[in-house]
């Protein structure tokens, strides 16, 4: 079988936020079973339908475990790999094969993260992985990470391509444009360049504005295959493609530091999904940093290497723009418990049932969905999706 | 490097530091130079790496300045450092301040002690 047989074959039927922003007092799994519950109604399913689970989490070594014990699940088929925020991303292909294959009807993405409110916050979560995970090159010089990496990267695009601050900061003020539109996002207030610029430097060249948003947030989705999910609730969002690539761990691995493995995961959708970037309608890259949303600009070819600098200028990607990237407000100003790549998807699939409201995307009809993950754009994944009218 | 001594490439990479000794390792099977320390190549996945000393001089890949308050110890520079031998490793510009540490500029390690272990920093060419 190839990535082409499986295309259109499987539709995401459901999906489900919760405890978006401040989730004062809730545990992970309680966020989590929220979200789940919510994405599983959305699909006219119950749990008891659920027999497939991607999860992952950052504290726990055998997160699938806790989650099939709490909602009380008993799938045929467990996922459970962690490449960081790409992999509820990742989750989709191997899910794919395994409901092509008839081994399950319907698998359940799900995640949760109390990282703001939690009182085992992201100081001491970083100081854990440190130990528990720990890398000795780098560790000994401080990297504030993952600002840090990113930075580095930032840095060396800017050296290489021209790419300036302001920029950056075109990606920041898109993503806050969009944001206003959604009552779901965290950070709404008005947002200009000359604000981005003159912020709070954390790790030159990212002022805070730069920065991902540290929030809590559950998210989940349901997928099953395209014949059955006809007969479910919503309109189904079929998965044209799904591909993944992993490239290295940390930022001294990454071989070119303008270059990232979705030029990898990106040609593999595209091709399989039989469309390109300019049949895109919209657009949704996980923007753990400013720099994200350029690179994968240029990675999945909606420009070419080292012009995504000019690509974003004069609100290219805000609302009005050329392009509608990240209607959500993505992680910069939506939404960022930690992984993000879930939230990504769901806004994907909001816009291409049109039940996006004020930043809806007239008539969207197909979607890119990017996955990041990792320190430093470690693993990438790319997701192509279309409704019905774009099979 | 004594083949004899115990461990493996990570522990004895980190007692060559200690001892003042900055060392890489260069594949006997595909001759090229490896960063990190590894037990296989990461090229052509051979177990022959021998370790090499480096020249000690490379340049600035790329480079940030960490914000810090001063009363924490101040902006402290990371960069990525790539050596003359083509591979690359994290570490920090001294003897400048972190604001003029230049992407191309030309660098040489040297070890230092920091907290009871040896570390490699750079410096610039010219101050030296």
């Amino acid at each position: 079988m190839s990535l082409e047989d499986l295309r259109g074959k499987i539709a995401i039927v459901g999906v489900g936020t919760a405890g978006c922003g401040e989730a004062h007092g809730m545990s992970e799994l309680e966020i989590l079973a929220q979200a789940a519950k919510i994405a599983v109604e959305d699909a006219g399913l119950t749990m008891k339908d659920i027999d497939g689970l991607c999860t992952a989490n950052l504290m726990a070594a055998m997160w699938p475990l806790n989650v099939v014990e709490y909602l009380g699940l008993r799938p045929k088929f467990v996922e459970g790999t962690n490449i960081g925020g790409a992999a509820f991303v990742a989750h989709q292909l191997p899910s794919m094969l395994a409901l092509a294959a008839g081994l399950c009807d319907a698998v359940l993405v799900c995640y949760g993260s109390n990282q703001r409110t939690a009182t085992f916050g992201r100081r001491e979560r970083t100081a854990a992985r440190n130990v528990l995970d720990p890398n000795p090159y780098e560790a000994p010089y401080q990297p504030f990470n993952p600002p840090s990496s990113y930075a580095l990267i930032a840095a060396r695009h800017m050296h290489q391509y021209g790419t300036t601050r302001r920029q950056l900061a075109e990606v920041a003020v898109a993503a806050r444009k969009w944001a206003q539109l959604n009552p779901e996002a965290f950070s709404r207030d008005p947002l200009d360049i000359d604000t981005v610029l003159k912020a709070r430097m954390i790790s030159d060249p990212f002022t805070a504005y730069d920065c991902c948003l540290v929030t809590d947030g559950g998210a989940a989705y349901v997928m099953t295959r395209a014949d059955r999910a006809r007969d479910l609730k919503k309109k189904p969002v079929y998965i044209l493609a799904n591909a993944t690539a992993v490239w290295h761990r940390s930022i001294t691995g990454m071989h070119d530091l303008t270059v990232t493995p979705s030029q990898e995961s990106g040609a593999r959708a595209f091709a399989a999904a039989g469309i390109g970037p300019r049949d895109i309608d919209v657009v949704q890259i996980y923007d753990a940093f400013s720099i994200n949303t350029i690179l994968a600009l240029e990675d999945l070819g909606f420009c070419r290497k080292g012009e995504g600098g000019p690509f974003v200028e004069n609100g290219a990607i805000a609302p009005g723009g050329r392009l509608p990237v990240n209607t959500n407000g993505g992680g910069l100003s939506c939404v960022h418990p930690n992984m993000y790549g879930a939230f990504a998807t769901i806004e994907a699939v909001r816009q291409l049932r049109g039940e996006c409201g004020a930043r809806q995307v007239k008539d969207a009809k197909t979607a890119v969905v990017n996955g990041n993950g990792g320190n430093s754009a470690s693993s990438q994944s790319t997701s192509v999706l279309a409704t019905a009218e774009a099979l | 490097m004594q083949s004899n001594e115990p461990g493996g490439a990570e522990a004895r990479y980190f007692s060559a530091l200690n001892q003042g000794r900055f060392v890489i390792q260069r594949c006997a099977g595909c001759g090229n130079h490896v960063f990190y320390p590894r037990s296989i190549c990461p090229h052509c996945s051979s177990d022959r790496l021998e370790w090499v000393e480096p020249k000690g001089t490379g340049t600035v890949y790329s480079a940030t300045t960490v914000r810090r308050k001063p009363e924490a110890g101040g902006d402290y520079n990371v960069s990525l450092i790539e050596l003359a031998e083509g591979v690359r490793m994290m570490s920090r510009v001294d003897g400048v301040p972190p604001a003029e540490v230049r992407i191309g500029m030309p660098v040489r390690a040297k070890v230092i002690q920091h907290n009871g272990a040896g570390l490699v920093v750079f410096e610039p060419e010219a101050v030296r």
